[in-house]
């Protein structure tokens, strides 16, 4: 199998991007897009397709079977796990682009600590023990497994860094709050919600089918709606 | 002094930030990624406790007896009982912190793990390592936000400051870099390394993560720090090769009624519950591994190995096992629930390391260690389920005995130097060529595999003091020596134990091997000795 990866790059946060290409050839059917980068990140000799030396490709990897999400980028247009995309399912040339909604460090490697400030902005943490229920098991399962990768962020029309609204990968996480926190403490938590998700949230689902961790969103914001908008703190 | 510096935000990372910051001690969580990349997310079957929800009458005297016997006998006792002992506190802890665990008319529930007979492991279908980081990541966030917890995520830690001359040195704090500026700082202060396994000295070999690399490992090693049980890794029994990596079947997989079999004269032979009838496919992993490797090499048996998952009810595939289904359907193109999974041994874990004792100080003054990177608790082999157990209380011990240590001096808030951009030629210096990754794992993984021999071993040493005698960078150096001193350690145990298994001395010798193996580095020179175990105290032992 061989393959053509139109990668665009850049040299630092500064410079301005260019695009580069690299042939990539493999017998093994199962090897991904994050299998690609790796070895020719470790060839000793790295060359791009007119046989040009090539500094190494930076990009960020941690776990290769999509639970970490360090991986994240876009490739062929759409925001995804580079260890989740078989070579064998793409086109012969695959183009692999950064996220573009974060500054990008150089490559395919972005910045997404406005991320991590994000959650603390709406304080995402536990006030008070978490209250265990057979009954919230299941939505705390759900929310607990988002990998902050930043897909949803990606194809989402009203998030952007820096805004007020902290969009899907924030109230994902949020959701196990909303289900854990015991009634008397949700008040706060539904402010917070509200103000920085709920509200600016278009509700166009462009995030619907995007998460990688395969989450289902509906479901965790009937449930997180239903305790911080419509207020039936009583009956979660 | 400035704050403490923790290197690694895996669960034993976290667990001492956040232990440091209730006592309200500042410090500083480094990382190469952000906690949600860490190794830590990755643990799938569950957590040991003796909390006796399952109406067995389980004790934490009982864990302390299976931990000691699956580790065959090589654990510091006075750790593992504390250890044991707080287990039941720790996961009631991590369940008040909202940890999704299995439940079932509102008690927590446990499942069967290997080496142990009773039910003792909480878990999240097969993603509790997962829940777990999620819910400490959030209760690190609170005290991120009372400014008790500095995170550098995105850093690598580049040096160890040690001061002072022979008996009198110590470790006075950090330098670490900036991946995304290569801005280095300067982090003053006592240093807790929580960094994980050395998965990088055998690249795409084992179930673990890339940014795990075993440079820090190795660079502490060089640096004179006594490290302990090197010899000691465990291979997964159900494990099977993805591109890149080792993907793990978890041992929950058995615990819910997985078998394994092979075919021998044509016919499935479920040779563990053959031998073994009263744990069965639920043995030490070290036993599993071993037995895998002997019916695989036997010639009337075929060499692959299965795991049989067919017989599980519906219900076990759908509450506890669907993320475990997903995932073998996503790589193998294999449905468990219809067909068996073919199944090898892979290196999944390293029961050795910094050397600590049960208070988690290496032999380094100022320098603790917890979790994987740490030499403590799991002997000679591991039992499942008791990793993540280990580095959460460890990294609590840690963080306790640096809060008692550094009594009366004062930990002040200053914010780490910035010492500048890493020159460029100095970068390239600390390279790591993939050339010369790959030499030293070639060598190590010919001498070091689940059997081990004197004329193979006596050949990876060779290997390695020619890859020494070459033209190195010093990073390239330390991974050696660290290499050096896993297989001098293994040469020097002439005895069978746990994970260590000579096919030329086949038997345990507890007259001259019952003993931790000590590995040092002096000037280049790696020594090894054999130190006795700790007596077991009356206390829990974990006063330092
Ligand atoms: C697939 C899999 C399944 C497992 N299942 C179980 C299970 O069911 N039960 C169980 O008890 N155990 C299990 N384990 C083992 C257990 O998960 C680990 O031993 C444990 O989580 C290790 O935690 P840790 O805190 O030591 O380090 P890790 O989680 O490995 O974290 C290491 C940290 O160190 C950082 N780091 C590394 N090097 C550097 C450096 N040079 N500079 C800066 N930062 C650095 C990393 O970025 C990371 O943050 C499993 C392991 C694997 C791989
Ligand atoms: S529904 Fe639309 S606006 Fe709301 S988070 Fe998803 S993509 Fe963004
Ligand atoms: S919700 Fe899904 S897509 Fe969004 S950050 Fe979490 S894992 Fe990624
Ligand atoms: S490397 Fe972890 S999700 Fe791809």
């Amino acid at each position: 199998m061989e393959r053509i990866l139109d990668i665009l790059r850049r040299d630092s946060r500064e410079s301005t991007p260019y695009r580069q290409f690299f042939h990539y050839e493999t017998a093994d059917e199962t090897e991904t897009v994050a299998t690609a980068l790796m070895k020719l990140c470790d060839a000793s000799d790295l060359r791009d397709l007119s046989g040009e030396p090539a500094r190494p490709i930076l990009w960020e990897c941690s776990c290769l079977q999509k639970k970490c999400g360090a991986c994240a980028m876009v490739i062929d247009g759409i925001p995804r796990l580079a260890c989740d995309v078989k070579l064998a399912d793409c086109k012969e040339t695959i183009r692999l682009e950064p996220l573009r909604k974060f500054p990008v460090v150089a490559d395919l490697t972005v910045d997404r600590t406005v991320m991590q400030d994000n959650l603390r902005a709406i304080r995402l943490w536990l006030t008070d023990q978490a209250a265990m229920r057979d009954k919230v098991m299941d939505a705390a399962y759900e929310a607990s497994r988002c990998l902050q990768c930043g897909c949803c962020l990606e194809v989402c029309p009203n998030f952007y860094a820096g805004g007020s609204f902290t969009g899907m990968a924030s109230a994902i996480p949020f959701s196990r709050l909303l289900a854990e926190l015991p009634v008397s403490q949700r008040k706060e938590a539904a402010k917070l919600y509200t103000g920085r998700f709920y509200n600016g949230c278009g509700k166009s689902l462009a995030c619907r089918n995007i998460c990688p961790a395969g989450i289902d969103v509906d479901d965790l914001l009937v449930n997180s709606n239903a305790i911080a908008v419509w207020k039936r703190f009583g009956k979660p | 002094m400035g704050r403490v510096n923790i290197v690694g935000a895996g669960l034993s990372g976290l667990s001492a930030a956040i232990h440091l910051a209730k006592a309200g001690i500042p410090c500083n969580l480094i990382s190469a990624l952000p906690s949600e990349r860490a190794q830590s997310v990755l643990a799938e079957g569950g957590i040991n406790a003796a909390l006796d929800t399952m109406g067995e009458h389980d004790t934490p005297a009982e864990h302390f007896a299976d931990t000691m016997k699956g580790g065959v006998d090589l654990a510091d006792p006075n750790a593992v009982a504390g250890l044991t002992e707080h287990a039941p506190e720790i996961v009631r802890w991590m369940f008040s912190l909202g940890t999704p665990f299995q439940m079932e008319e509102e008690r927590l529930i446990l499942r069967n793990f290997g080496g142990q007979k009773k039910k003792r492991t909480a878990y999240s279908k097969s993603s509790t390592g997962k829940v777990l980081m999620t819910a400490l990541i959030d209760e690190a966030r609170r005290w991120e936000d009372a400014g008790l917890i500095h995170r550098f995520s995105h850093h690598l830690t580049e040096d160890l400051t040690i001061e002072g001359e022979g008996e009198d040195r110590c470790c006075s704090g950090l330098v670490i870099r900036d991946t995304y500026t290569s801005r280095l700082l300067n982090c003053p202060g006592p240093v807790i390394l929580c960094s994980g396994g050395m998965n990088g000295i055998f690249p795409g070999l084992t179930t673990g993560t890339v940014p795990n690399t075993g440079n820090l490992t190795a660079l502490v090693f060089a640096k004179g720090v006594e490290f302990g049980n090197l010899e000691f890794i465990q291979y997964h029994p159900t494990t099977v090769g993805i591109p890149g990596k080792r993907m793990l079947i978890s041992e929950a997989a058995r615990g819910e009624g997985g078998r394994l079999f092979i075919l021998r004269d044509g016919k499935p032979w479920y040779f563990m519950e053959e031998k073994y009838p009263e744990l069965g496919n639920l043995m030490p992993r070290d036993v599993v591994s071993r037995e895998m490797f002997f019916v695989s090499h036997r010639p009337d048996c075929e060499p692959q190995v299965y795991l049989d998952l067919t017989g599980l009810p519906a219900a076990t595939w759908e509450k506890k096992l669907s993320d475990m289904r997903e995932e073998i359907l996503h790589y193998l193109s294999i449905d468990p629930v219809t067909a068996p999974v073919p199944v090898s041994p892979g290196i999944h874990f390293f029961m050795g390391g910094v050397l600590v004792d049960a208070a988690h100080r290496s032999s380094l003054p100022g320098l603790y260690a917890a979790g994987e990177c740490a030499c403590q608790y799991h002997g000679a082999n591991r039992l499942g389920g008791n990793s993540m157990l280990g580095a959460l209380y460890g990294g609590k011990v840690a963080a306790e005995s640096v809060t008692l240590t550094c009594k009366g001096e004062s930990l002040h808030s200053d914010e780490p130097v910035d010492l500048g951009l890493a020159p460029t030629q100095w970068r390239e210096e600390r390279m790591v060529a993939p050339v010369q990754v790959e030499r030293l794992c070639s060598v190590l993984w010919e001498g070091l595999g689940i059997a081990r021999e004197e004329t193979v071993l006596s050949s990876a040493a060779k290997g390695l003091e020619e890859l020494l005698a070459g033209d190195l960078t010093p990073w390239e150096r330390n991974r050696a020596l660290l290499g050096k001193a896993i297989v001098s350690s293994a040469l020097a145990r002439r005895e069978s134990r746990g994970a260590h298994y000579r096919t030329d001395f086949p038997q345990r010798d507890d007259a001259q091997f019952q003993k931790t193996t000590v590995a040092v580095c002096r000037d280049g020179a790696i020594d090894i000795v054999f130190r006795p175990i700790p007596e077991r105290r009356t206390d829990n032992g974990t006063n330092p």
